[in-house]
């Protein structure tokens, strides 16, 4: 353990008995709120995603008095609306020999065993609370002739534990989840701010006080006190410039609370999505996710022959590599992510890439529409056919689809312990902000999972915990130094980009940013090419701090001035994470490190050096963060090779 | 791929709610035919901020036509001229070079302008809050098998709550109405055996919180044309039929009191 340092802050505040019963002891050994004192208490929750919705929605329920902030004109506008796919839970509707074991096992291996077993037992536990609960509130999941729910496979699974409400199982969990927000702000429970953007954390005697907000509308920075905040803010995926992320998604919260102490916990943890519309020219500013269920009918391949310029109908069976079925013959296409992904880059880079600019490979449903009929495939994936046919311009009912890796989620954030609380007391983060439940690589159909569970299931208990000793116990007010200073910074801060008067946009600098990060740290990483990331990426923020251009004024709505700020906190988290995926020596997940693979090309781990998360603590210098430990138990599962084969 | 050249575009400026707008003229001189529609307009707001004028503010996030933020009226069409296409996914590869597109922000009077083409819809969300939910409060949810749901209706639910909420149906109305909007939430709600509860509470709620921003049916159907997800106007068809039961039912208990 190299350059890394034990940090009692690390403690994980799990309970000491065996895994399984860890949430049932947790729960019955917590400190409770009496339900007439709740509402004496004020909780901040920040963003408004599935996590931050079922937060703010849940915790009004109980009685708390919720202030919900969104940067979008609605809650509704949250990127987990984006996902595609499915909802992973343990209901074993099929028979198929599903258990939580099962799925509490499944996500472990499919991270690489770099999750932390409890909080992971927990995310299992609650999977089929979540199902019932969405249910309820009216999500139209696809349903059995006979009435009873479907589901699908997802990768890194052999049973079918998916379910899904067409290609937009997202959408409408969102929808559910906001729709139960939307009923507590009709009754007064919640206070929703939109447009109204998170731009510091304050922390007054080590806990965390309350934040400092910017209207976006008028540019006003304004601060908010609370007995606790929340930050559900999303993942850092946007690091890479071009990603599925949406447009707005940002680092922004989760650095700022880094910033004021909450340490960032594997950073170099990205999932690079093996299937999504290739680049189709220099002006690209998004990828889009064409979700891995299509991975349930459709076929991966490559022509074997490398710069083959044939039409894809026109080369021959024999002449097609469908490698995922070669390579992986138990798991095929459905493979995990980080293993489907290298492989396509593997052909790609062998020269094998189809589309115009080589830069693809086939997603092939000619077989599946020979199998199951146009009809059936329609109904499984029409919207994402669609989709595909909009972006792409070509059908993919006659032409195979054509895919490649891009940034899609982010399994690094903030460290939090068992209840979901940062480094800093009174500071909590949930959903993909949070690092806690997704090890190295995160399975399909888990994301949302963990929003739900996090906000759901999980802060509802945990949150009580930390708020039951401050009952009538003063808190301090937006008038305390501590807001008034940071609220100064802010202003400073935002009026700093407007001055510095340079040449370059913040989209310019943020393009250039993703080019470093997405060669030396994306989806393949060598010790040679993260230390030319880092010695490059402080060159090209320097510049951004000399040569950057913001036209109009911070006094009104100006979305330059937004993306500069974003842009800003992207670059300080782009060091710490080439600096984490140096540090860390080994291959796991999405994490692959050229230097450390076996004679077949597969991530080769090292558990007894690096078996533990690693939490970067604040220092002052993005360059100089210091890399604490807190070290990975396992004693329900083992430790294995990751095998798909 | 190949490119359009001189892209003429009349875009609507105006700086601030109160403040007077006008159209401006700006020349994207070469695009990619696969650009999007709105990387067309962030290759021209890369040009403004080098000559160091402001950028054309667009309301825009996911880009993946699912999240509902962009909205523009392009030449005089919600969402431009494909058919069940958001802006977002709209490729310039529908037009020719040296065509003259004329964008504007959605015009309604229940959707004030806020800056250049970004217009504030909040009107939306108070319509969802007055009874566009099931109450369910988190906890206490029987099993999700417990209520089978036949096919045809669970799929009738999710075509009327593929919904995005952009707002495309309130500015290709004539009358600025939002019924298919509101209709497209009641619908999925009211036809889903948990949603009973509260149907005729929730319809009730949401067509007068509606009334109370927008404009009235007058059964013009561009709303449908102008759809994204080409929602059908037939749940407005059931809404109606649902608020005038609810009304029938209140005006009974009116007389027991």
């Amino acid at each position: 353990m190299s350059n890394a340092v034990l940090n009692d802050k690390l403690h994980s505040k799990s309970p000491k008995v065996a895994v399984p019963e860890m949430w049932e002891t947790f729960k019955s050994d917590m400190k409770l709120v009496n339900p007439n004192n709740k509402r004496k208490f004020k909780i901040i929750v920040v963003g408004t995603g599935l996590a931050g919705a079922s937060a703010a929605a849940t915790l009004a329920e109980l009685g708390y008095q919720v202030d919900a902030f969104t940067f979008h004109d609605s809650p509704r506008r949250a990127h987990s609306i984006a996902a595609q796919g499915g909802i992973n839970a343990a209901k074993n509707y099929k028979g198929d020999g599903d258990s939580i074991h099962r799925l509490f096992y499944d996500t472990i291996k499919g991270g690489d065993f770099r999750a932390r077993e409890s909080n992971v037992h927990r995310l299992a536990e609650v999977s089929v609370d979540i199902i019932d609960q969405m249910v309820a509130q009216g999500v139209p999941f696809a349903r059995e002739y006979g009435g009873l729910l479907d589901n699908r496979s997802f990768g890194g699974a052999q049973v079918s534990r998916t379910f899904y409400a067409r290609g937009q199982t997202g959408q409408q969990l969102l929808l559910g989840a906001y729709q139960q927000m939307a009923r507590q702000i009709g009754l007064g429970n919640v206070r929703l701010w939109n447009r109204t953007e998170l731009v510091d954390t304050v922390v007054v005697d080590g806990r965390c006080a309350g934040i400092v907000t910017r209207d976006l509308m008028t540019g006003e920075i304004v601060s908010h006190a609370a007995h606790a905040v929340v930050l559900c803010t999303g993942g850092y995926g946007n690091v890479f410039f071009l990603s599925t992320n949406a447009m707005a998604c940002n680092v922004t919260a989760a650095w700022r609370a880094h910033r004021r102490g909450a340490f960032f916990a594997n950073p170099c943890y990205t999932q690079i999505h093996p299937t999504c519309i290739p680049q189709a020219d220099e002006t690209q500013s998004k990828l889009t996710l064409m979700s891995e269920s299509l991975r349930n009918d459709g076929r991966v391949w490559v022509p074997k022959m490398a710069g083959d310029d044939r039409e894809p109908h026109l080369i021959p069976e024999d002449e097609r590599d469908y490698y995922l079925e070669r390579l992986y013959p138990s798991f095929g296409n459905l493979a995990p992510r980080d293993i489907s992904s290298r492989a396509a880059k593997r052909a790609v880079d062998k020269g094998q890439g189809v589309g115009p600019l080589k830069n693809g490979v086939y997603l092939d449903f000619s077989d599946a529409i020979t199998r199951l009929g146009k009809d059936v495939v329609q109904e499984r994936y029409g919207n994402l056919f669609e989709m595909y046919e909009r972006i792409a311009g070509e059908d993919p009912y006659t032409v195979p689809m054509r895919i490649y890796p891009a940034s899609h989620y982010t399994m690094g954030g903030l460290w939090v312990d068992y209840e979901l609380m940062t480094t800093i007391p009174g500071l909590y983060a949930a959903g993909e902000a949070n690092f806690s439940d997704h090890g190295a690589n995160r399975l399909g159909a888990s994301a949302l999972m963990q929003g739900l569970s996090d906000g759901y299931f999980v802060l509802p208990y945990t949150i009580g915990n930390y708020l039951a000793p401050m009952l009538n116990k003063p808190i301090p007010g937006t008038d305390h130094p501590a807001f008034q200073a940071a609220e100064a910074e802010a202003r400073q801060r935002f009026q700093g980009y407007l001055d510095i008067k340079g040449t370059r946009s913040p989209d310019w600098f943020h393009r250039e940013l993703g080019k470093i990060i997405w060669d030396y740290c994306g989806m393949e990483r060598t010790e040679q090419g993260l230390e030319k990331a880092l010695s490059e990426l402080p060159a090209l923020y320097e510049e951004f701090q000399k040569d950057l251009r913001v036209t109009g004024d911070g006094g009104s709505l100006n979305q330059t001035l937004e993306k500069a700020g974003r842009v800003d906190d992207f670059f300080q988290l782009g060091m710490l994470m080439c600096k984490d995926a140096l540090e860390r020596r080994e291959s796991c997940g999405g994490h692959f490190r050229a230097e450390y693979q076996d004679d077949e090309g597969e991530a080769t781990r090292d558990d007894e050096h690096f078996a533990h998360v690693a939490a970067w603590e604040w220092t002052g210098d993005p360059m100089q963060s210091i890399r604490n430990v807190e070290p990975l138990e396992f004693t329900t599962v083992h430790l294995a090779t990751r095998s798909y084969k | 791929m190949s490119h359009l050249s001189d892209i003429k575009l009349k875009i609507w400026r105006q700086a601030g709610p109160d403040q007077q707008g006008r159209f401006e003229t700006y020349l994207v001189p070469s695009i990619s035919d696969e650009a999007s529609f709105l990387e067309m307009l962030d290759v021209l707001n890369e040009q403004l901020i080098h000559e160091g004028r402001e950028p054309v503010v667009f309301d825009h996030d996911c880009r993946e036509g699912i999240c509902g933020t962009c909205s523009l009226m392009i030449d005089g069409q919600a969402h431009g001229p494909q058919r069940g296409t958001a802006t977002c996914q709209l490729h310039m590869r529908k037009f020719q070079s040296g065509a003259e597109i004329v964008i504007e922000p959605w015009r309604a009077s229940a959707f004030p302008i806020i800056k250049d083409l970004m217009v504030d819809r909040a009107a939306f969300d108070r319509i969802v809050e007055a009874g566009g939910f099931i109450t369910a409060e988190t906890g206490g949810a029987p099993d999700a098998n417990l209520i089978p749901i036949p096919k045809p209706v669970a799929d009738a639910a999710m075509d009327a709550a593929a919904c995005i909420g952009c707002g495309a149906c309130v500015a290709a109305c004539p009358n600025g109405a939002a019924n298919l909007f509101t209709a497209a939430k009641v619908a999925h709600l009211n036809l889903l055996p948990q949603g009973q509860a509260e149907r005729f509470k929730r319809v009730e709620a949401m067509v007068e919180t509606m009334d109370e921003y927008f404009g009235s049916c007058t059964n013009h159907g561009e709303c449908e044309a102008a759809c994204p997800k080409e929602i059908s106007i037939d749940v407005i068809a059931l809404m109606h039929q649902d608020y005038r039961k609810a009304k029938f039912q209140n005006r009974k208990s009116l007389s027991r009191t």
